[in-house]
């Protein structure tokens, strides 16, 4: 059978086990389709909780990235599992005692303001839309490279499936698809991952491969062999980092802090049973993720490896098939600069070889030489990570909508009825836009990453944790924190990013930290406004410092109502 | 951060049901916050050694150390720490159920996993 039927087949059919799952677990209320009706095994929302967590961009991109920083990827390894520290410790139990529907919900109530609510529902949207944006276009490169069909026809049937379960289903529908797409996810990504460690290494284990030697008989290790290769070619090494200190602290910060914040990973907390079960449940949830957090950086060295081995020097009439495969794409590029028909790759100007990061991930099984059917699963995980993440997102945003600003603040008097299609409507026309931004992807998704974790970081993160920790912090001390964390990040970033962009460089950066680490500055600064202000206001009502009270007590979770 | 007592209407605390776990009195509530908190500030600061510590501030250093092949900075920022992480929401999990119960605030007796 050809790669590209095989690709139809597997894409296909887990398509149709995720529609299958839908109609299967249709909700029929507020709550099941907001919390999945609270009932959700711990292990199985751990696992839920990982693929909604791993998106595209962890699946596709993350390795590639790494592959070509060495040692300063290491912000986003670190970055985004810490989080998980921070969320199990600080946030999930506590959210799950309090048991609402949503994030603004919390802080609406802990906050006894409406403001506080509308501003944490502002910050949840942009935080959502920015990161579902990424998401779409992932599905589109997928689908243009594997299926040979248009962006725009990929992007299309991915919103068609993402509809069916998210609208139908709400998170009892998604939780569920969710499973599913982290087993396509995991075994897609493990495959390819094993194959190319035993051909580098002979070692199957790709986290032991990483430091193993190579298996050519030299003796040095991987790492060693790497280090070499790149100083040799002009790269600075492999395990050393270019990257200052403190801005690798800051971005490994803001990156943590925004993960721990991030509202479409804090509610797959309110579906479980019960806090005892949040906590383990975020256990299992990073156990899930690790799997495929220790594997990439892994991948990203042996693949790194192997490309410099069978591109550098080649000519390019011996060039390897994934190569002119992948030229088609663009995502691959020769320039015979010095017309001598052979491939040189380096770091300096006589550069020929322009390799896109994502070819990593993407082209890993055809440079391992694997058979058809590992990419066609490739190409099915690549999928799943993307729709998985997608409709997570699409879930928080519907629920922000219907629940936060009709139900909560602008139509208190609408039925339970009336709220589940408002749901509906509202998940609709997300996937609606979200599929807008597929299409046609405004210039700026790399550019506007830094926002969602940044923003999540400066306002949602601190406010939720000052709300369980402190019983001083009151209405004035946490809009004025949020508001001042969320001004300083959002027009840091907007001035580096796109008022100056030529100015974007660490001599120019306030501390010498980048636009993608001002979220920890930001957090800084809502923690010190909200502390300063508290303390100059009144403190809480009584029925509010009881409510922190009640949350603080892991018992009695199961008669915490729904309103 | 302020710690105020721990008050309820349906609960009149008396000296000597402090075992009862339907009846959860002011100064547990008070001493299992407080246990609480130890806990937590113990595990994060392991949280913030190994992926700050030991993977950002000390990895040059740490460098010139070998762990299996890896440069021992570059393992922790690479594989320890993630390592870690997940041990440490496990530790938590198990730690906080026993002090839970010490203090007869768990949630044991409440509806099980589907």
């Amino acid at each position: 059978m050809s790669t590209q039927l095989l690709t139809y087949l597997f894409v296909g059919a887990s398509f149709a086990l995720y529609i299958g799952i839908a109609i299967w677990s249709r909700a029929g209320s507020t709550k099941d389709f907001y919390v999945a009706g609270g009932g959700v095994n711990p292990v199985v929302n751990g696992m839920a909780t990982a693929a909604d967590w791993m998106s595209a961009a962890s699946f596709i991109s993350m390795a590639g990235i790494i592959s070509f920083m060495g040692r300063d990827g290491s912000v986003y390894l670190l970055g985004w599992t810490g989080g998980y520290v921070l969320l199990a410790l600080l946030l999930a139990p506590y959210l799950r005692k309090f048991g609402r529907f949503t994030v603004p919900d919390f802080i609406g109530e802990r906050y006894y303001s409406k403001t506080a609510r509308i501003v944490a529902v502002i910050c949840l949207i942009f935080v959502s839309f920015t990161y579902v944006a990424g998401q779409m276009r992932g599905v589109g490169i997928v689908f243009s490279r594997f299926l040979e069909v248009d962006v725009e026809t990929g992007v299309i049937i991915g919103m068609a499936v993402v509809f069916m379960y998210a609208v139908l289903g709400g998170m009892k529908g998604i939780t569920y698809t969710q499973v599913a797409q982290y087993c396509v996810l995991i075994f897609a990504y493990m495959v390819p991952a094993i194959f190319i460690s035993i051909m580098i290494t002979g070692n199957p284990i790709p986290q032991l491969g990483f430091g193993a030697e190579v298996a050519d008989g030299s003796g040095i290790s991987v790492l060693e062999k790497l280090d070499t290769v790149l100083i040799d070619l002009g790269f600075g090494a492999y395990t050393e980092g270019s990257k200052s200190t403190i801005d690798v602290f800051a971005i490994t910060a803001a990156l943590m802090f925004g993960t721990a914040g991030l509202p479409h990973v804090l509610v797959r907390f309110f579906t479980v049973p019960k806090v005892s079960d949040a906590r383990k449940s975020a256990g299992y949830a990073l156990a899930f993720i690790a799997i495929l957090y220790t594997t990439a950086p892994a991948v990203a060295s042996f693949a790194r490896l192997n490309l410099v081995d069978t591109v550098h020097n080649t000519s390019y009439e011996q060039a390897p098939q994934w190569f002119s495969n992948w030229e088609n794409t663009g995502l691959v590029e020769w320039q015979d600069k010095n017309n001598d028909a052979v491939m040189q790759y380096s770091a300096g100007i006589d550069n020929e070889v322009t390799i896109d990061r994502d070819i990593i991930v993407l082209a890993n099984p055809e440079i391992a030489d694997l058979p058809g059917w590992v990419i066609a699963l490739v190409a099915a995980g690549g999928v799943a990570a993307a729709l998985s993440t997608a409709a997570g997102l699409l879930l928080v945003i519907s629920s922000s909508v219907s629940h936060d600003l009709l139900k909560q603040t602008l139509m208190p008097a609408i039925t339970e009825k009336q709220e589940l299609l408002f749901a509906r409507i509202a998940a609709a026309v997300a996937v609606c836009i979200a599929g807008l931004f597929g299409i046609y992807p405004p210039a700026f998704v790399a550019q506007v990453v830094a926002f969602a974790f940044g923003l999540a970081a400066a306002s949602l993160f601190p406010t939720i944790v000052m709300g369980i920790f402190s019983k001083r912090i009151n209405k004035q001390g946490a809009i004025a924190g949020m508001l001042s964390g969320l001004i300083f990040t959002f027009f840091y970033i907007l001035y580096f990013k796109f008022v100056s962009p030529q100015l974007n460089n660490a001599e120019h950066w306030w501390l010498g930290i980048s636009p993608e680490g001002i979220g920890f500055i930001g957090m800084l600064l809502n923690i010190g406004v909200a502390f300063v202000v508290s303390h100059l206001s009144p403190p809480p009502p009584a029925e509010v410092q009881d409510l922190v009270d009640g949350i603080r007590i892991p018992s009695g979770a199961a008669v915490a109502h729904s309103h | 951060m302020s710690q105020q007592p721990y008050r309820h209407a349906a609960e009149n605390p008396s000296p000597h049901d402090h075992n009862d776990k339907k009846n959860i009195t002011e100064k547990n509530a008070t001493d299992y916050w407080r246990a609480n908190l130890r806990l937590l500030a113990t595990l994060l600061v392991v949280w913030f050694t190994v992926s700050f510590g030991c993977g950002i501030l000390l990895v040059d250093w740490l460098d010139q150390f070998t762990f299996f092949g890896f440069k021992l900075g570059f393992w922790f920022a690479q594989q320890g720490a993630i390592y870690v992480f997940v041990a440490l929401i496990f530790i938590y999990a198990w730690r906080i159920q026993i002090i839970e119960r010490q203090f007869g605030v768990d949630d044991d007796a409440e509806e099980e996993s589907l």
